[in-house]
């Protein structure tokens, strides 16, 4: 019974880097053999090596990220008290006198985090940005003199920052070029706002032309596309499933997921993320049991994964979920909104990345805002799933249909991707993307920083952990011109704070180098080098002992 | 030249300090307490330690040595 490792085919494991004395896998496992069961070939599902990694958090730093959070909640209780006692002056909104005895409309005890720990490093986000977030950007530069309670602007800007935290995958966030021209156009044509809905008098010419670009992009019968990418997601899903039904949903799945999840009123269900042992054990269990109480069948099993997963770089295992979802005849909604465009040797996202067959995903999901430089989603799959959407989704039915120069984006985009512009720039802006972020995951691996995720993703997470690390690192950053975006809870889980990269095509060889040379200094600075290059594989991750076998089909 | 070395050094070191207590996110005066309970509780058990660990380590050399010392031959030989 072939297992399915989570180590990949071995043919692509003869590169061995040396570092710091320790000889190790590409995969991550061990060179010594502890894990030597992850290179067993996976059932032939896999058509390339497939490697993902996430290294334990060492020990000290658990226990001193731990430590940081009681010093600074202790902190917290202490200024709360001096509010409370008004020895110091409160700045959060607080309860009327007159509507004492009210139900209360501010929560006290449930904004403790955001009124003690976020806002102390509260300048590390929302920067106002004041130029085309392509990769370089400028930054207004603002000062605060309470403490982050509030800023003011100095009236400089901090020029040609290097962005490293826009989505802009394939580099098509561009204010000038044939996108740019094509919308200034569609403008210039039609306007900017529709006033009024797809059902209605909104439904324009070049709405018909992006769905039929669309379906013909992913390769599906037809495609449907939204003015929103997290409204495509939390709409949908209520419009698909219902009560009666399950949702397998996957534990990192986005937040747009999960509001989908919980407005369709079905059942939910959480596996650990990308583990296909805990994934068919729900399976299994849904079939054997069925509905709680009354054991009747379910109506409809819902798997809900994702692409990539944004905040671990993961890539989802899609022939095993695939592989999965024939097994038990269940049904695969597949969000592609950080893959499309950024995965597969034809940008087509983690279909075409494993080399799969859209029509094996029931419900192709995803988003213009992120490899098409634009705004909106998508949803793709069969006619029929399709014609039922455009009749019952309500972003179907109740939202203003997209803005015409925004449509006009994407359709310019999409053609520069799929070489019907009569050139192959698409075509090398992915492979450069492709390029780039296997350059910058390995020289970030070589420093010895802590990243997450799959060798391919071009989400980039590198670890930071202690509280205070968050705020330092992207000041330090920013100090050194480059922009990053840094995480924390409730974005993670509580100890894994992280900065996370996105590394996009138009980023120069030249760029990444300054960023990993500022990002190196700073990581010494920091101490972030966390790695002692001892990689835990996904599946090695203690779970029950269910086997996976292999489908018969 | 070492002088300025040292106190790069030390700079460097107090840094990480903020860093790992979180000292770098609080107020000056947050920060200036911290550092007083801190110094306070690390002084506290220098101080304990040093007046009553030799104490300590003298009635346990006492005791133990009222139990596997301090027997003569005779009186084991007394017991068998």
């Amino acid at each position: 019974m072939p297992r399915f490792g989570a180590g990949g085919i071995s043919s692509g494991l003869n590169h061995k880097p040396v570092m710091n004395g320790v000889q190790r896998w590409e995969n991550g496992a061990l060179k010594n053999g502890m894990m030597s069961e992850e290179k067993v070939h996976n059932g032939g599902l896999y058509k390339r090596p497939f490697n993902e990694a996430f290294e334990e958090t060492p020990m000290l730093v658990a226990v001193l990220t731990y430590m940081g959070y009681g010093i600074l909640t202790l902190f917290g209780y202490l200024r709360d008290f001096l509010r409370t006692w008004k020895i110091e002056k409160c700045h959060i909104a607080t309860e009327r006198v007159e509507q004492k005895d009210f139900v209360p409309l501010y929560q006290d005890f449930e904004n403790f985090y955001t009124r003690n720990l976020y806002m102390r490093i509260r300048d590390n986000w929302n920067r106002p940005v004041c130029s085309v977030p392509g990769e370089r950007i400028d930054v207004m530069e603002r000062f605060t003199d309470d403490y982050n309670w509030t800023f003011k602007f100095t009236g400089r800007v901090i020029k040609g920052v290097i962005n490293m935290g826009s989505y802009n995958y394939l580099g098509f966030a561009q204010n000038t070029g044939f996108c740019a021209d094509a919308s200034a156009k569609s403008l210039n044509q039609y306007g900017a706002g529709m006033c009024s809905t797809r059902q209605e008098i909104g439904n324009m010419e070049k709405h018909e032309e992006l769905e039929h670009l669309v379906a013909r992009f992913l390769g599906v019968e037809a495609a449907m596309t939204y003015g929103m990418g997290f409204a495509t997601n939390s709409m949908n899903i209520p419009a698909l499933v219902g009560k009666g039904c399950l949702i397998l949903s996957d534990e990192l799945n986005h937040s747009s997921l999960v509001l989908g999840a919980r407005l369709s009123g079905a059942t939910i269900r959480i596996f650990k993320h990308n583990n296909m042992q805990s994934l068919e054990k729900l399976l299994r269990d849904a079939i054997v049991q069925g509905q709680p109480r009354t054991h009747r069948p379910w109506k409809k099993i819902l798997i809900v994964v994702e692409g990539i997963y944004s905040m671990e770089g993961s890539i989802v295992r899609l022939p095993e979920v695939i592989a999965l979802k024939k097994k038990y005849k269940a049904y695969l909604y597949l969000d592609e909104a950080h893959s499309i465009g950024a995965l597969g040797p034809n940008g087509r996202g983690v279909v075409d990345y494993f080399g799969l067959d859209p029509r094996d995903v029931d419900i192709m999901m995803g988003t213009f805002t992120k490899s098409f430089g634009s705004a909106g989603g998508y949803i793709g799959g069969s006619k029929v799933l399709i014609e039922y959407l455009r009749a019952h989704s309500h972003s179907a039915a109740y939202a203003t249909s997209m803005s015409l120069p925004v449509v006009q984006q994407i359709i310019s985009s999409m053609k520069c991707i799929m070489g019907e512009d009569g050139t192959t720039l698409g075509q090398k802006r992915v492979e450069q993307l492709a390029e780039n972020t296997r350059y910058f995951r390995r020289r970030l691996t070589e420093m010895g920083f802590i990243i997450y995720g799959n060798s391919d993703s071009p989400v980039v997470p590198l670890m930071l952990y202690m509280p205070a690390k968050i705020g330092a690192f992207g000041r330090e950053m920013l100090k050194r011109n480059i922009g990053v975006v840094v995480v924390g809870f409730p974005a993670t889980p509580i100890i894994e704070s992280r900065a996370r990269f996105c590394v996009s095509a138009a980023h120069t060889k030249e760029m990444l180098d300054a960023a990993l040379r500022e990002i190196n200094e700073v990581g010494d600075l920091l101490q972030l080098k966390y790695s002692r290059h001892h990689f835990v594989p996904l599946l090695d991750r203690p779970f029950d002992e269910t086997t996976y076998e292999e489908t018969e089909d | 030249m070492d002088v300025k070395h040292i106190k790069d050094y030390l700079s460097w070191l107090y840094y990480q300090y903020l860093l790992i207590t979180c000292s770098y996110v609080l107020e000056p005066w947050e920060q200036s307490i911290f550092n007083t309970l801190l110094l306070t509780i690390i002084a506290m058990v220098i101080y304990s330690s040093y007046i009553f660990i030799p104490i300590h380590v003298r009635l346990a050399v006492e005791f133990f040595s009222g139990i596997f010392g301090g027997q003569h031959e005779s009186t084991v030989a007394l017991m068998s």
